[in-house]
């Protein structure tokens, strides 16, 4: 069960949930991907999009800078 | 971002395939126009939707088929001397120019710039990623009839070159955009 990390902080929209589609494509069942991103509309689509597409929020929490968050997402 | 961190995502992209769920929606765009901001509208329409599980058809007519070329750069393309001429016009999207405020094609320097600092994805990196995220790529036979262009002057990517009614039976039940 691997873990791997995607930190898409100084990305913008469409690139943001584009390039977490593409980590997640990699995931093997019960893998996971952590992805740091900040609020706004990263925070708010890739929780959401992900769920949609059959994938696991485990956990969104806050990061150490101020304004960002973590989301661990499992296949 | 650097140009290291910039070759390592693109080699990740040129690596990755992406399957789709046969129960998706689906966006089918028209791209029409050649212009760099509405390619750009174009493109971030489609890997956004693509990146959220929709299937992407895009139909690149007119204009919009000079995005899609294999040789990117003002060249006679094109069969004729007429299709030549608007070839050496049409540089690819390199040169493509804003739809409006151009400025004798500064305007389109100006934005990628903008796009740059603000790091946006370029439009080349958009294209890029909607070959990787599997968007389906189609030409309209008309207008390369017309422009004298065959299937082997677009990029490989290009599934199908296609009709108005071959088009509506792929679009047909999802949502169809005009650019």
């Amino acid at each position: 069960m691997a873990n791997y990390k995607l930190d898409i902080t100084k990305e913008h929209c469409p690139m943001t949930f584009v390039k977490t589609k593409i980590e997640l494509s990699k995931l093997k069942s019960g893998d996971t991907l952590e992805v740091l991103l900040t609020e706004g509309e990263p925070l708010e689509n890739i929780p959401r999009s992900s769920t949609e597409q059959g994938f696991k929020v485990l956990s969104i929490s806050a990061a150490a800078v101020q304004g960002t968050h973590i989301v661990v997402i499992e296949k | 971002m650097r140009v290291t961190e910039k070759i390592k995502i693109t080699k990740i992209m040129a690596t990755t395939e992406i399957k789709l769920d046969p129960n998706t929606k689906k966006l089918s765009l028209i791209g029409f126009s050649g212009d760099f901001d509405k390619l750009v509208a174009v493109f971030t329409l489609a890997t956004g939707a693509a990146a959220v599980g929709y299937e992407v058809n895009l139909f690149f007519t007119f204009w919009g088929l000079d995005g899609i070329k294999i040789k990117q750069g003002r060249s006679p393309v094109g069969k004729g001397f007429l299709p030549k001429v608007f070839g050496v016009f049409m540089g690819g999207l390199k040169s493509a120019p804003v739809s409006r405020l151009n400025f004798g094609g500064i305007s389109p320097k100006i934005f990628r710039h903008l796009m740059r600092k603000n790091n946006v994805a370029t439009l080349e990196e958009l294209v890029e990623a909607a070959k990787v995220l599997g968007i389906n790529f189609y030409a309209c036979e008309m207008a390369m009839h017309i422009l004298g262009i065959q299937k082997s002057d677009l990029i490989p990517e290009v599934k199908e070159v296609l009709g108005v009614a071959s088009f509506l039976k792929i679009a047909d039940g999802g949502q169809t955009l005009f650019i």
